[in-house]
């Protein structure tokens, strides 16, 4: 429903009003977000009040001391960030690697098999991230497994890998089959078909299967909860939540995510910029 | 080497890993719903599950919020998606995108501003800011599989509509309704399992005021200690049913839609 100039003859006015609630939505969505950064400029304790302009809750963050209060900014914002990020890259590394490499496997597989897989594929999409979570938690004590950043990782390989098996299995039914063939037919051993020929050709599936794992790993907490154990591993998301119950979050919350979401909306813009200059070359 | 170079064997580590961490795990938690905390079997956990009146209201109530949140959803995000891909000139891209944005920050500290917008406007913390919340937390996952069905629509069929004199509305309910059906139905099921199992969103928004089937999971893995497992995995396997049940419908909708179209 791309061009419609032929057959949308809508009035001006409805244009306006179509326009105007999708503004109002947007709006809406953005406000809590907009409150974020807005009060990331003023040092209060509490989102919501405002005590005048100032920029100390991002030297707090980047220095990790509060020096008009002489206090420091609590550790443990900065290991649940670091946390965050090991955990993201790790398991959406694994997850790239292993669903590319099942992908390749499942487009091999007949028919009957792949429709097979593909449900199995389906369960940890389909399954909530309390029930995903639990399970894993009974699976780990069961085994006698001690809780922690290993098993929080391979929490997270289970729920991202679907998505990159997803990502990728499009690209592979469009690829040309013949090849791969032929460059084995041409001499290539097995391994340099697959890094010289497959890979190149998968490589835009893989990169976009693997920021959709970043982002679901980043995002996550009910798994997360349910795999952390109690050696006090947090992520940013069961950090807040800590946070949240204890009462009051840790304010340097505030600039960390404007600052996040800003790096995002640059991200982008660039990219889409990019693509955009591509489509009109 | 032969096992490697025929690649169809290549699936077998990542099926080895579904086995292992996916269906075993959802085995144990049939295991431990079926049975005592001693051990032998026993029905006792569901038992224990219906005689309790809060659990059971719990339960109902947790499905109908759940209901309501995707009912609010369809009704806001369908003119969203809808009027997205009406767009004749080039922003519709840029405003998918913007409706996908905020989903980047994390969902936690989203539901938290959305409180503190509560508290600055006065407002009291209870269903209406669950709803508001959870429609707020989920409406991308609507509108954007709508968005995706209608801008697939071949414009062709539209003019069809039109050439054999229907009117706008007519060509509205009757052939863009329709085909954007599979659509709202991967929206349902994107919408409602995660609002029908969240324990976090309504813990934060009502500042646990009211509980819903999620928290009342989470409780019996956390606080109960062990004595709770078993009851835990019964509650879990029921949430379970209400899943595979949501998703078979989805699914089964979604085949009859395709093989019509």
């Amino acid at each position: 429903m791309t061009t419609r100039t032929s057959i949308d003859k809508r009035s001006i006015w409805s244009r306006i009003l179509s326009q105007g609630y999708l503004w109002l939505l947007l709006f809406v969505l953005y406000t809590p977000i907009l409150l974020i950064i807005v009060f990331s400029f003023t040092k209060s304790k509490v989102l919501g009040n405002w005590t005048g302009f100032t920029i100390g809750l991002y030297e707090n963050l980047f220095t990790g001391y509060d020096l008009s209060d002489n206090v420091r900014v609590d550790p443990n914002l900065y290991r649940a960030l670091i946390y965050t990020v090991v955990i993201a890259f790790s398991a959406a590394l694994v997850s790239t690697i292993l669903g590319t490499i099942a992908a390749i496997g499942i487009f091999n597989l007949r028919q009957r098999y792949r429709k097979g897989v593909m449900f199995l594929n389906s369960v940890p999409m389909i399954n909530p991230d309390i029930i995903t979570g639990i399970s894993l938690f009974l699976l780990f004590v069961f085994l006698g497994i001690s809780r922690g950043l290993v098993t929080v990782i391979i929490a997270h390989v289970v729920f991202c890998t679907p998505y990159v098996v997803l990502s990728v299995m499009p690209r592979l039914q469009k690829m040309n089959p013949n090849i791969y063939e032929a460059a084995l037919d041409l001499g290539a051993t097995p391994s340099q078909a697959f890094r010289k020929v497959l890979v190149p050709e998968l490589w835009p599936s893989m990169i976009s299967g693997f920021i959709l794992s970043l982002t679901l790993s980043i995002d996550d907490f009910g798994v997360t909860f349910f795999t952390k154990g109690s050696n006090g591993l947090e992520t940013l998301s069961t950090f807040i939540y800590s946070d949240a119950r204890k009462g009051g979050l840790t304010p340097e919350l505030r600039p960390l995510f404007s600052l996040i979401f800003l790096t995002i909306l640059v991200l982008l813009i660039i990219s889409n910029l990019r693509t955009s200059k591509q489509i009109k070359k | 080497m032969k096992l490697i170079q025929n690649r169809k064997n290549w699936v077998w580590p990542y099926v080895a890993l579904l086995v292992f961490f996916v269906v075993l795990p959802l085995i144990l938690i049939g295991i431990y719903a079926f049975t005592a905390q001693q051990g032998g079997f026993t029905l006792q956990n569901f038992v224990q599950f219906f005689q309790r009146t809060e659990a059971v209201n719990t339960f109902i109530y947790s499905i109908a919020i759940a209901a309501l949140t995707t009912i609010i959803c369809i009704v806001l995000g369908y003119p969203a998606a809808y009027f997205m891909a009406m767009q004749s000139f080039r922003t519709p891209a840029v405003m998918a995108m913007l409706f996908i944005l905020p989903m980047w920050i994390n969902f936690l500290l989203r539901t938290l501003a959305t409180v503190e917008l509560f508290h600055m406007f006065n407002l009291p913390l209870g269903e209406g800011a669950l709803l508001f919340g959870m429609c707020y937390d989920f409406l991308p996952f609507m509108i954007y599989p709508i968005y995706n069905t209608l801008q697939k629509i071949d414009v062709s069929l539209l003019e069809a509509s039109q050439d054999l004199g229907a009117d706008r509305w007519k060509t509205f309910t009757k052939v863009v309704v329709p085909l954007s059906l599979p659509g709202v139905y991967s929206g349902i099921v994107m919408v409602f399992m995660p609002t029908v199992s969240t324990f976090a969103i309504s813990e934060l928004l009502t500042q646990n005021k009211i509980t819903l089937f999620g928290s009342l999971i989470q409780r019996s893995f956390g606080e109960g200690g062990i004595a709770m497992w078993n009851y835990g995995a019964a509650l879990s396997l029921i949430m379970l049913i209400i899943i595979g049940l949501t998703s078979f419908f989805g699914s089964n909708d979604n085949e009859d839609i395709n093989r019509q179209a």
